[in-house]
């Protein structure tokens, strides 16, 4: 048991949040828990002395499309990604992936703004989020205690196995993403030994705008758990971008993305393996696109 | 010691004001303070849903939720779908396909089924497997499980 809590404090304004993580010594912040709970038990996050819940800040669950852009809440849970009618039409890449996501109880508790926070480069809504161009907003009350609001691209807010741009006294607040063009081609890939409750060994995350099977653009590959943070395949990225997919652009873009990926050998997969299932998989990937 | 906040929620219906330590799961706070003991502790890190309970209609793993949170919100326990019509439904079906063995796993496994009979009135057998992925049996196989929750769905849809 982790002791060091001295005050929990559920604030119902995202004034009095902000206000709290702006005081010297900041807090925690519980919002579903269910990676916090096991993380602290485990000793791997220590307590700040004050939990800060902020389930109770009211509007942060928000589901809407706004301008072109889905808006989505940090408090909105990963089920509402897999069901939510508008997630489910204008980014069905994000809903695929949420329903590859622990499991039904997990799911209806975790949330998409402790996933993002969490920063494993193994987290399950990191790619998708980056292959649809998503933005982040951080808000925090500045010296005179006025709210202050900063977008960030989701692709460079992580910097590091659990470490982000944000700072002590932000709190991300919502996620934007351009709604999924009618012609856009999406495909999630994540393996594991077991399809449920399972930390990704690799991820894969692709979409494209394509029309009557012809050229691909705005081409995006993100790869999950195969370097400290989730990555976008540039190189391969480009190699396909404008191009129309043939066997051979298949064969040499699988190839790009594995020696994109630098993976580390852990518990879960060698470094080997995960470039081979980056390569093999990637294959799969834009067969199944060039066949549809 | 952790700080301890007072909360007040409804637990099977009834209200219930309860002073927990900020860290303590919602878990803990149901066996070893209420005395709830329905609820299973299996894993302690939300790998086998012995611990599955419902907060406001949603099933979660209670051994993941922080005890604080449970403040102003509905929980469901396994005793209080004691005389829920459903809940009957599915522990008959449990019963009548021999569902159940050592027993451990079958509360949080009847909870977990009537989340998803309110969702999804007439599971077939992939929707009943992808709803208890959460849920790990190590006796039966899981193969009656799947029967008996298929079986309650009929039951329960054809009634309603």
């Amino acid at each position: 048991m982790n002791h060091a809590v001295e005050r929990y404090l559920a604030p119902t304004s995202l004034t009095q949040a902000l206000a709290v993580l702006a005081e010297s010594g900041g807090a925690t912040v519980l919002a579903g828990g269910t990676d916090l709970m096991p993380q602290s038990r485990a000793g791997r996050v220590k307590f700040a002395r004050t939990l800060l819940n902020i389930r109770r800040v009211p509007g942060m669950d928000m589901v809407e499309v706004a301008d072109g852009k889905l808006l989505l809440g940090a408090l909105v849970t990963i089920s509402t990604l897999v069901d939510h009618p508008l997630v489910r039409d204008h980014a069905p890449l994000l809903s695929q992936a949420a329903d590859h996501f622990a499991s039904d109880q997990i799911r209806n508790a975790a949330t998409l703004g402790g996933n993002l926070c969490n920063a494993s480069p193994a987290g399950d809504t990191l790619t998708p989020l980056m292959a649809l161009d998503a933005e982040i907003e951080l808000v925090g009350l500045d010296g005179t205690g006025v709210l202050q609001s900063r977008w960030l691209p989701l692709d460079g807010f992580f910097t590091g196995p659990g470490r982000t741009q944000r700072k002590p006294n932000e709190l991300l607040r919502g996620v934007r993403l351009p709604v999924a063009p009618d012609d856009q081609k999406v495909a999630f890939y994540k393996a594991g030994v077991r399809p449920a409750l399972d930390i990704s060994t690799i991820s894969i995350a692709f979409a494209a705008r394509r029309r009557d099977r012809a050229i691909l653009h705005d081409v995006r590959l993100a790869l999950g758990a195969v370097a400290p943070t989730p990555i976008r395949a540039r190189r391969t990225e480009a190699l396909l971008e404008g191009k129309a997919l043939t066997a051979e652009l298949v064969r040499v873009a699988a190839a790009s993305a594995a020696s994109e990926a630098t993976p580390i050998d852990d518990v879960r997969a060698s470094g080997w393996y995960r470039k081979e299932l980056v390569l093999n998989m990637t294959q799969r990937i834009l067969e199944d696109v060039g066949n549809n | 010691m952790s700080a301890t906040t007072e909360i007040v929620f409804m637990l099977n219906g009834a209200e219930r004001r309860v002073g927990v330590p900020s860290t303590m799961s919602t878990l803990e706070m149901l066996r070893d303070m209420l005395g709830f003991t329905g609820t299973k502790y299996g894993c302690g890190e939300g790998e086998c849903g012995a611990c599955t309970i419902l907060v406001d209609g949603a099933s979660v793993n209670s051994c993941l939720m922080f005890a604080v949170d449970c403040a102003g919100r509905q929980v469901t326990t396994i005793e209080g779908l004691a005389n829920d019509p459903c809940a009957r439904v599915v522990q008959d079906s449990f019963v009548k396909h021999g569902a159940v063995q050592c027993g451990f796993c079958t509360p949080g496994m009847v909870v977990q089924s009537v989340h998803l009979l309110a969702t999804h009135p007439h599971p077939d057998e992939l929707s009943a497997q992808r709803a208890i992925e959460g849920n790990i049996c190590r006796c039966t196989g899981y193969k009656k499980i799947v029967d008996a929750i298929v079986d309650a769905g009929c039951a329960v849809g054809d009634r309603s």
